[in-house]
């Protein structure tokens, strides 16, 4: 992609070539439609971000910010989105670390090894197949894994001998998958345009296949593997189902046993996506209020992460070409 | 990579294959995780779709009424209900995926010709960062939208009182609609089949298209005939991933759909597009709290299993779709 950014004229596919100015009606209301899709997009762009804009200044305040969530109908009482803030970016947290050393250990087998071939094309179909899994089936998988006896210390005991199988620890191991394939494809990307002769190049000062990954290729696809990593943070960040479900989507971040930071990723929780679908009009909340404010919240760290993505990809990385 | 450099010392070349065997044994694991997945799954899910046969998929009886009466199934492990013809949930997750992708097939073709070829360069600038924002905006956000501003919407100005009575006996018509169910999970998908298919078209050889613009045609049906024909995999791929993802969505669709386990009738007219339905993912974010009652939560893991093994061969010939046009070089990786 980035070597056709460099040979793409600024005039698009044709280029210096006019065409001819016959234009059947066929093709002109084709032209049109194309307009009209690309500035649809725009549109419909523009009045999500303007509306959750106006919703959340109207509704957002900082106390909502610090304050637990409370149960309780009356909604001057029933607090802020303090607890889903927090599981949120514990979540995130948890999730990337997994994902991110994974998915590049993934890629770089890919790229560099590969070997036996057919076992590469499996993989690189499985990861495939992990994309396209849902969200939910994925969660409701977790449930059914992590509730065996033997996982009951990445959650607690329910019964003797079945795990309860909600906790930050399980929901981040499960949201980990939705990030892995993201991350596997922005690396591969990166690690095959690494042109051969840098590779080359470090075999012949003697280094082996593996500190040639470690020391050129890795730091090479830096931006890369940033770009990946952000994109699946934002899915973590943006997912629900797994949250429903092995999150328990409790209305507090709620530890287990005593030991205060283990204790914190063995509990149930929820994040801010839950605290949205369960403050709107399906909800048992049923506070739009909040739910706006949360949802803003939300969009902001989605859009941050969307800027991280540019500053990376537009920063100067090494040049191959030059 | 044949390629290994000079002979280096003979320990170091073990570290080499260390390292080879344990990051193939991590990429495996992938392989590990899908077998698992699938094995548990269908296992958990088995008695469901032992008890029905094929009737789980046929139609018949109420599905809420078939999924309350499992769910209240008697203690003893004997006597579990079972009985469940899922055809509604099937068809409504057909229905609302079957025409969001045709819809965003069309959007996703018409806004990859503007980007690359028609838009002027400050419009094309702004485009990049909408899809992108579009495709990463949480479900969650775009449920909360189609709720609180569309279904009312719908609700209160689009359907009006006559067609509300016309099927007040069967299904009420509150707004939550396929029709909303749709066009929001066309904006979903939209993004991710406009990224693959601007990608391919860029990397349609150039002098195809000028080629054609030289012999007299004009920049439109230049673009059609030769550009799309030529990245005509990549859309195919497109619309693979893009149906799998429409499958999987469930949160936005359990919000906006009414949640009805009601199968919409074509014969209806117009109203057919304002009747509301429920999909098998949908079914499954509702169904999550009842999982740990035994012939429920096996209940909800045969949707699941349904939805794992059509994900799974969608994802797979999205894959053997862009794996083939490598060959032509048109592959976004």
């Amino acid at each position: 992609m980035s070597a056709h950014a460099q040979t793409r004229l600024p005039t698009g596919l044709i280029g210096r070539i006019r065409g001819s100015d016959s234009w059947s009606v066929g093709d002109r209301i084709g032209l049109a439609a194309a307009w009209g899709a690309g500035i649809l997009l725009c549109l419909i762009a523009a009045a999500i971000v303007l509306y959750m804009l106006v919703r959340g200044v109207q509704y957002l305040s900082l106390e909502l910010l610090f304050s637990h969530p409370q149960p309780g109908l009356d909604q001057s009482k029933s607090g802020g989105f303090l607890d889903p803030l927090q599981g949120t970016l514990a979540l995130t947290v948890i999730a990337t670390l997994i994902a991110a050393p994974v998915g590049v250990g993934i890629a770089v087998w890919l790229t560099e090894y590969g070997r036996p071939a057919w076992l590469a094309r499996a993989v690189e179909s499985g990861v495939e197949i992990v994309a396209g899994t849902p969200s939910i089936v994925l969660a409701i998988f977790g449930l059914l894994v992590f509730q065996e006896g033997i996982f009951s210390f990445l959650s607690y005991e329910a019964t003797p001998g079945v795990s309860f199988g909600r906790s930050f620890f399980i929901a981040g191991m499960i949201m980990s998958l939705i990030a892995l394939p993201l991350v596997v494809g922005a690396s591969r990307e990166a690690l095959h345009s690494v042109p051969r002769h840098v590779r080359e190049a470090s075999y012949a000062l003697g280094k082996d296949r593996i500190s040639t990954i470690r020391r050129v290729l890795l730091p090479a696809s830096r931006r890369g593997i940033g770009t990946g990593v952000a994109l699946g943070m934002g899915r973590i960040v943006g997912d629900t189902a797994i949250v429903v479900v092995l999150l328990g989507a409790t209305l507090q971040n709620d530890p287990q046993g005593g030991i205060p930071g283990l204790g914190f990723l063995q509990g149930t929780g929820s994040t801010l996506t839950t605290y949205v679908y369960n403050n709107s009009p399906v909800g048992e909340g049923g506070s739009p209020e909040k739910a706006y404010a949360a949802a803003f919240v939300l969009l902001l760290i989605v859009i941050g992460l969307n800027f991280v993505i540019d500053m990376i990809t537009r920063g100067r990385g090494p040049s191959w070409t030059r | 990579m044949a390629a290994r450099g000079p002979q280096t010392a003979q320990q170091r070349d073990r570290t080499d294959q260390r390292a080879e065997f344990l990051l193939g044994a991590l990429a495996s694991a992938v392989l590990v995780l899908i077998a698992f997945m699938i094995a548990f799954v269908f296992a958990k899910a088995w008695p469901s779709f032992a008890h029905n046969g094929l009737d789980w998929f046929g139609a018949g009886g109420n599905v809420d009424e078939q999924l309350t009466g499992i769910f209240n199934s008697p203690a003893d492990p004997s006597d579990y209900v079972y009985t469940l013809h899922a055809w509604p949930l099937i068809y409504g997750t057909a229905l609302i995926t079957g025409a969001a992708v045709l819809l965003g097939t069309l959007v996703s073709l018409l806004s990859a010709m503007f980007i690359v070829e028609f838009a002027p360069g400050w419009i094309r600038a702004i485009l990049q960062p909408v899809v992108r924002l579009l495709a990463a905006v949480p479900s969650v956000i775009y449920g909360l939208i189609g709720i609180i501003v569309l279904v009312p919407f719908f609700g209160n100005h689009v359907i009006g009182p006559a067609r509300k009575e016309s099927v007040q006996y069967v299904i009420q018509l509150d707004g939550s609609s396929i029709l909303v169910g749709t066009l929001v999970l066309t904006v979903m998908i939209t993004p991710i089949m406009i990224a693959i298919t601007v990608d391919a078209l860029r990397s349609v050889p150039r002098n195809w298209t000028e080629g054609a613009a030289a012999l007299g045609v004009n920049r439109f049906r230049a673009l059609r005939t030769v550009g799309l024909r030529a990245a005509r995999p990549a859309i195919v791929a497109a619309a693979i991933l893009a149906t799998a993802r429409a499958l999987g969505e469930a949160i936005m669709l359990s919000m906006v759909t009414g949640s009805v386990a009601f199968a919409p009738n074509p014969l209806d007219g117009v109203t057919f597009f304002f009747e509301p339905t429920r999909t098998l993912a949908a079914q499954i974010v509702e169904g999550a709290e009842g999982l740990s009652v035994k012939p429920f939560g096996q209940t909800m893991y045969a949707f699941a299993a349904l939805l794992l093994i059509s994900s799974a061969f969608l994802s797979f010939g999205g894959w053997l779709a862009r794996r083939s046009m490598r060959k032509y070089t048109l592959a976004p990786r």
